[in-house]
């Protein structure tokens, strides 16, 4: 186009800045929207209990797993990947740390084995995805099942179908990792469980992974153009592999939050899962095609699920009504991503 | 079309353009990259409503609204872009959208005679219609296009850049059909920035810049210097600027590289300070070559020394021995679209702006900074999305790449594809720039005017040889055009 002129350019310049932050800031714009819509409703229709502290924990206690699963999702689909075994995996995780603290193994064992699991179940995708050059739509959607399968003989070892585990095995720390009752060892920290403080470190961590280091450039070069990543050195198989597996140790570590809040593993409860995890990166303006997504998005994204499902319990909306509304958000968030890149061209 | 105006937000992307055209003649639209030539074309095929301005066809006031309009009116577009349905035969494609039906079933005899009728229009009896149009070359595809134009009644058919991706044989073979459209009395529109092209099909020139009409009339009485300073807004001295530089020692030595299939059994030796020009028809195998010297490629055979040393075939390795590669397919190679002008700059050595696993992005800031000054790079800040520059700008962005992560070969395939005149010779300055400093170069190009003006060396490859090399100036355009295209012939 012509030269701009210099008034005209800053002028750009400014409504261009804008839209980058508006672009950064949407999921957590519509996350305010939504506390404030259900704050609103419920002092006007409900007992007036949404916007208590002790809700509040009940909310962060939700979102955290969705959340740290949905971080390594976010990485996956940065790449351009999906992963359908997220969920499966998770439990399959699960699983494993019910089954390994019922055979009387040091607390350390269990977690490094479940923690362990996610990261192989990873690793498994990833060198199927690179070596025989799959799609990993296809790949995942095998491995769901597989490791679902896996997940249900290892409970059928203990003859039953869900692992219970003893309260007396489970170690203090992990019965309150999501416990909804106010801690009492924080002090001076606002009163939320561990687990959350656990997926906002990790959140900080993976922020910083992704914008600051060589690695973060790899994995969203590879996600905007593959060839351009190979033609500029990347290894594109090891970045791949290393993309998974992180996922796949993060899917693990969601494993630890479900078994922490249900104190039992049943391999079952892990289907369907993953779409939320998709969803999370989905309504947070992570782009399926790959090469966009941020931690910021994501964790709005799972935050606003769970904002909602305990926004209608509070107001006494039957779950129907609530699927239809994450549905239509999803559908939402998309469709205003998609205006809002189509202005830009 | 009279005082055609349209705007995007605050850029006029065209203000008071009008032009005329008449049945049986060739109207060559020329103008740089974004002088506004494609947004013209859009306002007459539909795709765009103007501001203000009117539009007359056979002298009735015409107003197209979507681009179905405008093929009702006859007004047919052949994008640059293919738009066909690869999966569909060369009848279906032809016929899509203006299906002939009985109730909903599509009656497939009469379908079938005005799919013949066009294509031997066309000089194209032969063809099988039910071929899938996936499996014909990318010259038949436009036949196709072309042939689907006609059988909606054109009588105003707009070429878009339709040579870019053609070879020699089939550019002569699509002004042949061109020709007869125009004896049929269609009024042709070409959109080019080719001069030799133009001079070759049309009669009469508009001249577009900035939005405007800078000037127009008969090609005869106009020269091509006289085109250019009116594309470029002032006149251009010198169409291909050389630095002075000289050869050193041989830097670069290829033997017997031989290619999964090309290149076979490939030599070549490149000397400090030398721009080495790679010409060749497409399916010569050059751009393979470049990408089995960058580890792109497998190689099966063959030795390929830099200063003494055989670095792995790694893109990795090799970048670090100082080759760099810049991607004839900018879109779908070279530049990753999403990502921002600095990462797509850096991403190729981003490891040195690494201190303790993170990245130090002031430093890099200053990098971006000074090479976007020094090939200046028009842009509005360094994180702006690579997709949203012109085509010469992204181009300049590539070759910083190579430059920033401190090649010593460089391999520039195709390098001023598709961008403006007044960038090309940005570019081949800039080229000139890099040998005085030592480095060598291997310009790879279909455009053989700048490889013989601008290189010191010029080769001639076909079929995954390299036939002959020769000082450039002891060639002519002729020579290198005949063993071209001989040694295609015999090899």
């Amino acid at each position: 186009m012509s030269l701009p002129t210099e008034d005209v350019s800053k002028k750009v310049d400014a409504t261009s800045l804008w839209r980058l932050w508006m672009g950064r800031f949407a999921p957590m714009l519509a996350l305010a929207v939504v506390v404030l819509g259900f704050t609103l409703s419920d002092l006007r229709w409900g007992q007036g209990h949404f916007f208590e502290i002790r809700n509040a924990r009940v909310i962060l206690v939700e979102t955290a797993p969705v959340a740290v699963a949905a971080l390594g999702m976010t990485l996956i689909i940065m790449t351009g990947g999906i992963d359908l075994s997220a969920g499966t995996a998770s439990i399959l995780c699960a699983t494993v740390l019910a089954i390994t603290l019922n055979a009387e193994r040091p607390v350390v064992v269990a977690v490094f084995a479940a923690v362990g699991t996610g990261a192989l179940c990873g690793v498994f995708n990833g060198l199927i995805i690179g070596i025989l050059r799959l799609p990993p739509f296809i790949v995942t959607l095998g491995s769901m099942t597989i490791f679902l399968g896996i997940a249900r003989h290892l409970a059928s070892i203990s003859n039953t179908s869900t692992v219970f585990v003893e309260r007396t095995r489970i170690p203090d720390w992990l019965l309150k990792f999501t416990s909804t009752e106010p801690p009492q060892w924080v002090g001076w920290l606002p009163n939320i469980p561990s687990g959350v403080w656990f997926a906002i470190a990790i959140s900080v961590v993976m922020a910083v992974t992704l914008s600051l280091t060589v690695f973060g450039r790899h994995v969203l070069a590879v996600g905007s153009n593959e060839a351009t990543a190979r033609l500029c050195g990347v290894n594109v198989f090891t970045t791949k592999l290393l993309v998974y597996a992180l996922a796949g140790v993060l899917f693990g570590i969601a494993g630890l939050y479900s078994f922490s809040l249900l104190k039992m593993a049943n391999p079952t409860e892990g289907i369907g899962k993953e779409l939320k995890f998709i969803a999370a990166v989905v309504i947070g303006g992570g782009s399926l095609s790959g090469g966009r997504g941020s931690v910021l998005g994501t964790l709005s994204g799972a935050a606003i699920m769970c904002v909602i499902s305990s926004g209608c319990a509070q107001l006494g909306v039957v779950n129907a009504t609530q699927d239809i509304m994450i549905g239509l958000i999803i559908i939402g968030a998309v469709s205003i991503d998609q205006l809002r890149n189509r202005k830009q061209d | 079309m009279d005082s055609i105006a349209k705007r995007f937000g605050a850029t006029h992307a065209l203000k008071n353009v009008s032009l005329d055209t008449f049945g049986g003649e060739t109207l060559a639209l020329i103008g740089e990259n974004g002088a506004g030539k494609s947004t013209l074309m859009k306002v007459l095929s539909g795709a765009h409503a103007p501001d203000s301005g009117s539009l007359m066809l056979n002298g009735r006031p015409y107003r197209p609204l979507k681009p179905i309009d405008a093929r009702r009116a006859g007004v047919a577009m052949i994008y640059q872009e293919l738009n066909l349905a690869r999966d569909l035969s060369i009848e279906d494609n032809i016929m899509l959208g203006c299906e002939r039906n009985h109730f909903g079933f599509v009656q497939a005899g009469l379908q079938r005679e005005k799919v013949r009728e066009a294509l031997s229009l066309l000089g194209h009896a032969d063809l099988n219609p039910q071929r899938r149009v996936g499996s014909l070359s990318i010259g038949m595809q436009q036949v196709v296009e072309i042939a689907r134009a006609i059988v909606s009644n054109a009588r105003v058919m707009i070429f878009d850049e339709p040579t870019s991706s053609l070879s020699k044989q089939d550019v002569q073979h699509l002004f042949a059909i061109i020709r007869r459209l125009q004896e049929q009395g269609l009024a042709i529109i070409y959109i080019s920035h080719f001069l030799e092209e133009i001079r070759e099909i049309a009669s009469r020139y508009v001249v577009l810049r900035d939005g405007q009409t800078a000037g127009s009339g008969s090609l005869a009485g106009t020269s091509d210097e006289q085109i250019v300073s009116l594309m470029v807004g002032r006149s251009v001295a010198n169409l291909f600027p050389t630095v002075p530089h000289s050869m050193g020692d041989v830097a670069l030595s290829i033997d017997h590289l031989t290619g999964a299939k090309m290149p076979s059994d490939l030599r070549l030796q490149l000397r400090k300070g030398e721009i080495f020009g790679l010409f060749g028809l497409i399916g010569a195998g050059r751009t393979e070559t470049l990408r089995c010297l960058f580890g792109l490629d497998r190689v099966r055979r063959g030795s390929v020394q830099l200063n003494g040393r055989t670095p792995p075939y790694r893109p990795r390795a090799r970048i670090a021995a100082g080759f760099g590669l810049v991607s004839e397919d900018r879109k779908g190679e070279g530049l990753a679209q999403k990502l921002s002008i600095a990462d797509n700059m850096t991403l190729s050595a981003i490891h040195r702006y690494s201190v303790g696993g993170l990245l130090k992005l002031s430093s890099r800031r200053v990098a971006v900074d000074t090479w976007m000054k020094r090939l200046s790079i028009k842009a509005r800040h360094p994180e702006q999305p690579i997709g949203q520059l012109s085509g010469g700008n992204q181009q300049k962005v590539a070759i910083a790449r190579v430059l920033h992560q401190d090649a010593s070969i460089l391999l520039l395939d195709e390098p001023t594809r598709g961008i403006d005149v007044g960038t090309k010779a940005e570019i081949y300055r800039l080229i000139g720039e890099l040998a005085a400093e030592g480095k060598s170069i291997i310009f790879v190009s279909s455009y053989l005017p700048e490889l013989l003006a601008v290189c010191d060396t010029v080769g001639v490859m076909a079929r995954g040889k390299l036939r002959e090399a020769r000082k450039a100036r002891d060639w002519t355009e002729n020579e290198v055009l005949s063993v071209a295209i001989a040694s295609e012939n015999d090899g």
